[in-house]
């Protein structure tokens, strides 16, 4: 028997107001996988990423967690918002822009969710909170709030509140893209530890060179199309299309 | 005996109407930002059916002078049949009221909130009440707290205009010493402090919360 991918997206289809965003999509992340997905702006990679865990809602297609699929339940309904819920919680996601709650410390907005969706006691909350904390290196700024942390921290924080919920596949929409360029290696290494852990993560970044490290797979969207997907060792060096090679060109520096 | 004197013999009458001022004051107050953060609730994503009416109430509310509803509640419902007592026509005048008033308050903060917030609680699984309770309101409620301190001071005085349903409030005890008496002046000054007694407890609670945004970050109200 095959195992079950972490996720799995079959023939994803998605439009804004007529306009196609994504079509036909289709991907496997296995689990322990490394997923970056690269394309240029506009081409429909948060769109994508967005799909995984239902903050948007996809027109056709169908996405698994670990074989259990999302939005849909198995009488062919919409999910109610509970069951909908439950399957989000299966899923970290760390966005652009953080996102972190200001009213509450750095310790409650990691204990938050755990406490009040999963129903985790407070006691082993803050132990869980604590020990990934300690992983992201934020500890020290457990008390401290939001708005006095820089966005580095912001980011870290954001990475241990999603780990928090222990989640099946992280995901992460450009996490270094709102940082100042001295903080985004603070952050990268902390993806970079957790992929040595063995985290399932699907990546969107134009980190070229981080990419090309913590990868297992390389997704290029162009215009809402898969047009190629292969190993970084592949995609990098010898990519198959012309779109991806004058890509790579603009992004990658030479150096 | 000096007028002043008087007053001071009649002081139980005082206490009484302050008393019964504290009591619709608090009791509004608490009933009316419930129903006015219950409203802002309703309002937010999927329920279009509710949203006109839900509009519709707070813009009548707003539109309609305080004494009026008050008179409408306590004098015009009997001839409909419906009879209540001049403490439950003020207190459900109060709440209406000031409800759409502090829906309108939160709604407009509302619509300001950042969207990735609510995104990453929805991406966390928060169901939408628990958010509205944990993420939403407490930000909403340090954001407006100038605005909301104002409108608990407005509750404050609008409690006075109860005098003329027959709620026997603290200007109610005013208004009765000062014609049993004829000591208007002196009646009303006392009265006058009580209520800037609460009124600047009120300010000392809208500080309270000033310091708790600032340490947050919510600085500017
Ligand atoms: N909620 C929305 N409503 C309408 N159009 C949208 C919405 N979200 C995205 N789009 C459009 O869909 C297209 C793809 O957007 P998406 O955000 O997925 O791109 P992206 O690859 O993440 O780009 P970037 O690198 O700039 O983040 C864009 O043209 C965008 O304008
Ligand atoms: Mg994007």
């Amino acid at each position: 028997m095959p195992e079950t991918a972490a996720v799995s997206i079959r023939k994803l289809s998605k439009s804004f107001d007529g306009t196609e965003v994504l079509r036909d999509v289709s991907l496997e992340v296995q689990t322990g996988e490394v997923v970056s997905i690269l394309g240029s702006s506009g081409s429909g990679k948060s769109t994508l990423l967005r799909c995984i865990n239902w903050l948007e809602r996809p027109d056709h297609g169908d996405i698994r967690i670990d074989g259990d699929r999302i939005g849909v339940s198995d009488s062919g309904k919409p999910m109610s918002r509970r069951e909908l819920a439950g399957m989000r919680a299966r899923l970290g996601m760390v966005f652009q822009g953080f996102n972190l709650w200001p009213h509450l410390s750095v310790l409650r907005n990691v204990t938050e969710a755990p406490i009040h969706v999963q129903g985790v006691s407070k006691a082993e909350a803050e132990e869980r909170a604590m020990a990934l904390l300690e992983k992201v290196g934020m500890v020290d700024k457990r008390n401290d709030y939001p708005y006095t942390l820089s966005g580095g921290q912001k980011q870290r924080v954001a990475i241990a509140r999603a780990l928090a919920m222990q989640p099946k596949v992280m995901l992460f929409d450009e996490p270094t893209s709102a940082l100042d360029p001295e903080l985004v290696g603070e952050v990268l290494g902390v993806i970079k530890d957790l992929s040595k852990e063995g985290y399932t993560m699907v990546l969107v970044t134009h980190e070229m060179e981080f990419a090309r490290a913590v990868s297992d797979q390389v997704v290029f969207l162009d215009k809402g199309i898969i047009i190629e997907k292969s190993h970084p060792s592949e995609f990098f060096v010898n990519p198959k299309t012309e779109r991806v090679r004058r890509f790579l060109e603009l992004e990658v520096p030479v150096a | 005996m000096s007028n002043w004197d008087i007053l001071w013999s009649s002081y139980d009458v005082f206490l009484n109407g302050f008393y019964n001022t504290l009591k619709l004051f608090g009791l509004s107050a608490v009933l009316a930002f419930i129903l006015g953060s219950g409203i802002v609730f309703l309002l937010e994503g999927s329920r279009p059916r509710l949203k006109i009416p839900l509009r519709i109430f707070i813009d009548a509310m707003r539109m309609l002078p305080f004494l009026i509803l008050a008179y409408l509640l306590y004098y015009g419902l009997p001839s409909a049949g419906i009879r209540m007592s001049a403490w439950t026509a003020g207190i459900i005048a109060l709440v209406i009221y000031h409800g759409a008033y502090f829906a309108e308050i939160l709604r407009g903060c509302r619509a300001t909130f950042a969207q990735g917030q609510v995104e990453a609680a929805i991406a966390q699984g928060f169901s939408q009440p628990k958010m509205f309770m944990r993420i939403i309101l407490p930000q909403l409620i340090l954001k407006t707290r100038g605005l909301l301190g104002n409108q608990l001071i407005i509750l404050l005085k609008d409690t006075a205009f109860l005098v003329i349903i027959t709620v026997r409030e603290l200007t109610a005890a005013a208004s009765s010493l000062s014609s049993t008496y004829f000591i208007p002046m002196e009646a009303f000054i006392v009265v006058i402090g009580f209520y800037w007694m609460i009124s600047i407890g009120l300010e000392l609670l809208i500080k309270m919360i000033g310091r708790f945004g600032a340490k947050r970050g919510f600085e500017n109200a």
